[in-house]
């Protein structure tokens, strides 16, 4: 058990450690492609933490979870990647502070 | 027949519902007979019940229909009360009633409101059943309301005019004033006996407290009851709206400020008779206001120069009268005063109306004269109510007026002396009217002249069997000493307490001396107003003419509306200019315009972290999301 647990705490710093690099990731890069890298990077971190935590309680609940969460993850992209399309179309760029009009 | 009492008020209810909600649909034709028809179809069963009533067969029964209101111990029932009392009232309400609805539909046929007209009509009388019929306090005050609410409607009835809808307003809020008085007064009746229900009210009344021993509670319940009466049957102080309501279509003054509604204070005095005779103070008070508003209201009338403000002030006097009887404590006279009242005035109302729908609208009565020629029914019949009011005998007003003075006498002989003043005024004014109306040359412009014509029979009917009454209503109370039984007073003794009957009585050649002074001097006055205004053919100054100091002060009826104008309405106005300038500018205007000039400053400033830069919005969420972590964490532990 005492393993274990350490396993799990090695798991949960690894999965910070992600998180936090996705949300760097997310906050300072301004190419839109690489912040939705971050945010699928966000996501994983999260379904690493889950699987850790399923196998830790010995629960298989979390992996239907996480298999929930790549699949809508999939579908989220799909329609990211398509407004993405369509802003390169219009501004000529991926770079996110192009899209600065709707302010004050 | 008391399974069909029901449908007493509820046929006028129906009646106004159909006219109401269909009146652009229906035909005149038939607006006058649903109008007519639904108040016939009570007055029938009215009819009916007064026929058990008297052959003893229903003696004093209470109809339960549903629980109006229960809270803790207190149980407030929609019920009827159906006995002697509310069984006359009623006769009087759908007889008198059905008659004037029938005479409307000859004198507002021409009006465009007509179905409107004959839809509050009908409420009205929906309303004054249910404050008769009802058998407590709280059903009665409904039908106040409800009466008062179709006064305010059909005084208003012409609303395009504004001097008429501010004299609806003035009543209205007259009668608000001695409403509170009543409200204030059923309260306390909660409070010290715990129900609103007449039977357990007056068998508590009567063990709680001893005749002869004044009760602070009893004066107070009493004074505020009373104050309700004065401003529903306009008494000193809130009479002034009652000259004013002649603004409606005359058949209402006929119905509602004349025959009915006006007396809803009386029938209620009556109605809780055990109350006032325990207090005694409260039956002074009573009959000094009584007593100085007939003679104050009929000072009023001898100078007056329209024809229906003639027989407001009249009324109003003969309401004084009426007053005043229940001061003396003879409850069964006043509303023998009522039911005699009711057919006279309704009478003279009827007849007026007469009168102005033959002048075409003509009010003034310095404009008319000679019309006997030209309206010998409504002449005869206006005669025959003159009379009647007056006090010549055999008319009805005799009977009725002299059982009053009799009872004045034995409290005073000066109550009686100023009772008979008033008689003598009263008979002045109305004779006044009667000869400048009727005799002598006609003064009205030519138009008007060839215009003259009797009503048509709707409207002459109802005069005539209105006169009918006028001349035989008096014969259900004539007095021993004439050889009568005094039927009226006997049929309504179940309802009257016993300790009110008087302990001391007149003998009878006290009371024929009395019947002949006051008839004598009546006939007396009668002879002078029409050498004034018959021989000498004396006609009333024109408008804007200078007039002796009493004359002006009579003729701007003491002034009275002024003064409350200067001491009440002004400082009420006054008010509520401090409180729009002080209260509402300065403080809440302020307070909310604050609010909005902060938020609006606020945001001005805030609206620039809407910069539109994305990477800025996720710093921020993200800083915020970190905050609300931190924090979350900080208040759990």
């Amino acid at each position: 058990m005492q393993a274990l647990s350490n396993t799990v705490t090695n798991y949960l710093v690894l999965a910070s450690i992600l998180f936090a690099i996705g949300v760097m990731g997310v906050l300072v890069r301004r190419n839109i492609i690489i912040i939705f890298m971050s945010i699928e990077l966000m996501l994983n971190a999260v379904n690493l933490l889950l699987v850790a935590f399923s196998v830790f309680h010995n629960d298989a609940s979390s992996q239907v979870f996480v298999f929930f969460i790549m699949a809508v993850a999939a579908a989220e992209i799909t329609v990211g990647l398509a407004i993405l399309v369509m802003i390169y179309r219009n501004t000529g760029s991926v770079d996110i502070n192009a899209l600065n009009k709707l302010k004050w | 027949m008391l399974q069909l009492a029901w449908l007493i008020p509820v046929l006028p209810l129906i009646g106004f519902l159909i006219i109401g909600l269909a009146n652009k649909k229906l035909n005149k034709t038939l607006v006058g007979i649903v109008g007519c028809g639904s108040i016939f179809l009570s007055f029938l069963i009215v009819l009916s019940l007064l026929i058990n009533v008297l052959n003893g067969s229903i003696k004093s029964e209470t109809l339960t229909y549903f629980n109006w209101i229960s809270a803790g111990s207190l149980d407030i029932k929609l019920s009827f009360l159906i006995d002697p009392l509310s069984v006359t009232m009623m006769t009087i309400i759908t007889g008198v009633g059905f008659l004037i609805h029938l005479y409307s539909a000859g004198y507002m046929s021409h009006d465009e409101g007509y179905a409107r007209y004959f839809a509050y009509l009908n409420l009205f009388v929906f309303s004054m059943l249910i404050l008769v019929m009802g058998s407590n306090f709280l059903v009665l005050f409904a039908g106040w309301e409800g009466v008062g609410l179709c006064s305010y409607l059909l005084i208003g009835f012409w609303f395009k005019n504004n001097d008429y809808n501010n004299a609806a307003k003035k009543a209205f809020i007259m009668n608000r004033i001695g409403d509170l008085g009543f409200l204030l007064g059923m309260l306390l009746i909660i409070v010290t006996f715990g129900s609103l229900e007449y039977s357990v009210v007056f068998e508590k009344a009567r063990s709680f407290f001893t005749p002869g021993v004044a009760e602070p509670v009893m004066i107070a319940i009493t004074l505020l009851l009373f104050l309700g009466a004065t401003g529903k049957s306009a008494q000193i102080p809130l009479y002034t709206w009652l000259p004013d309501a002649m603004a409606g279509p005359t058949p209402v003054s006929a119905l509602i400020h004349a025959a009915t509604m006006v007396t809803a204070g009386i029938y209620m005095i009556v109605r809780s008779n055990v109350l006032f005779s325990l207090a005694p103070f409260t039956l002074d008070v009573i009959q000094i206001i009584g007593l100085t508003t007939a003679l104050f209201a009929a000072t009023i009338g001898l100078v007056q120069n329209d024809i229906k403000k003639v027989l407001a002030y009249s009324t109003v006097s003969q309401l004084g009268y009426m007053f005043f009887a229940l001061g003396l404590g003879a409850y069964s006279t006043a509303i023998f005063h009522v039911a005699t009242h009711a057919f006279f005035k309704a009478l003279l109302f009827l007849g007026a109306g007469s009168v102005i729908h033959a002048m075409s609208g003509e009010q003034d009565i310095r404009n008319m004269g000679g019309l006997y020629k030209k309206l010998p029914i409504t002449f005869i019949t206006f005669i025959i109510g003159t009379l009647a009011i007056a006090g010549i005998p055999p008319f009805a007003g005799f009977f009725s007026k002299d059982e009053i003075l009799a009872h004045a006498y034995e409290h005073s002989p000066v109550l009686w002396a100023l009772g008979v003043v008033g008689a003598l005024m009263t008979t002045f004014y109305m004779f006044r009217l009667v000869f400048l109306t009727f005799f002598g040359s006609f003064r009205g412009t030519e138009h008007q002249k060839s215009h003259l014509h009797e009503s048509p029979l709707i409207m002459t009917v109802p005069l005539i069997v209105l006169a009918v009454l006028s001349v035989v209503g008096g014969f259900v109370g004539v007095p021993e000493v004439l050889g009568g039984s005094n039927f009226l007073k006997s049929f309504l003794s179940p309802v009257i307490a016993p300790i009110n009957e008087q302990a001391g009585h007149l003998s009878h050649s006290t009371e024929l001396i009395l019947m002949g002074i006051s008839v004598g001097a009546v006939l007396l006055v009668i002879a002078i107003t029409a050498r004034i205004y018959v021989s000498n053919k004396t006609v009333p100054a024109p408008e804007g003419s200078e007039l002796s100091t009493p004359h002006k002060v009579l003729y701007n009826k003491y002034y009275i509306d002024e003064i409350y104008r200067t001491l009440i309405v002004k400082p009420l106005y006054w008010l509520g200019d401090i409180f729009y300038k002080v209260f509402e500018i300065k403080i809440i205007d302020n307070f909310v315009n604050a609010w909005g000039k902060g938020v609006d400053r606020g945001s001005a400033g805030l609206r620039f972290l809407q910069n539109g830069s994305i990477s800025f919005y996720m710093i921020a969420m993200v800083i915020g999301i970190i905050l609300i972590l931190f924090f979350n964490t900080i208040i759990k532990f």
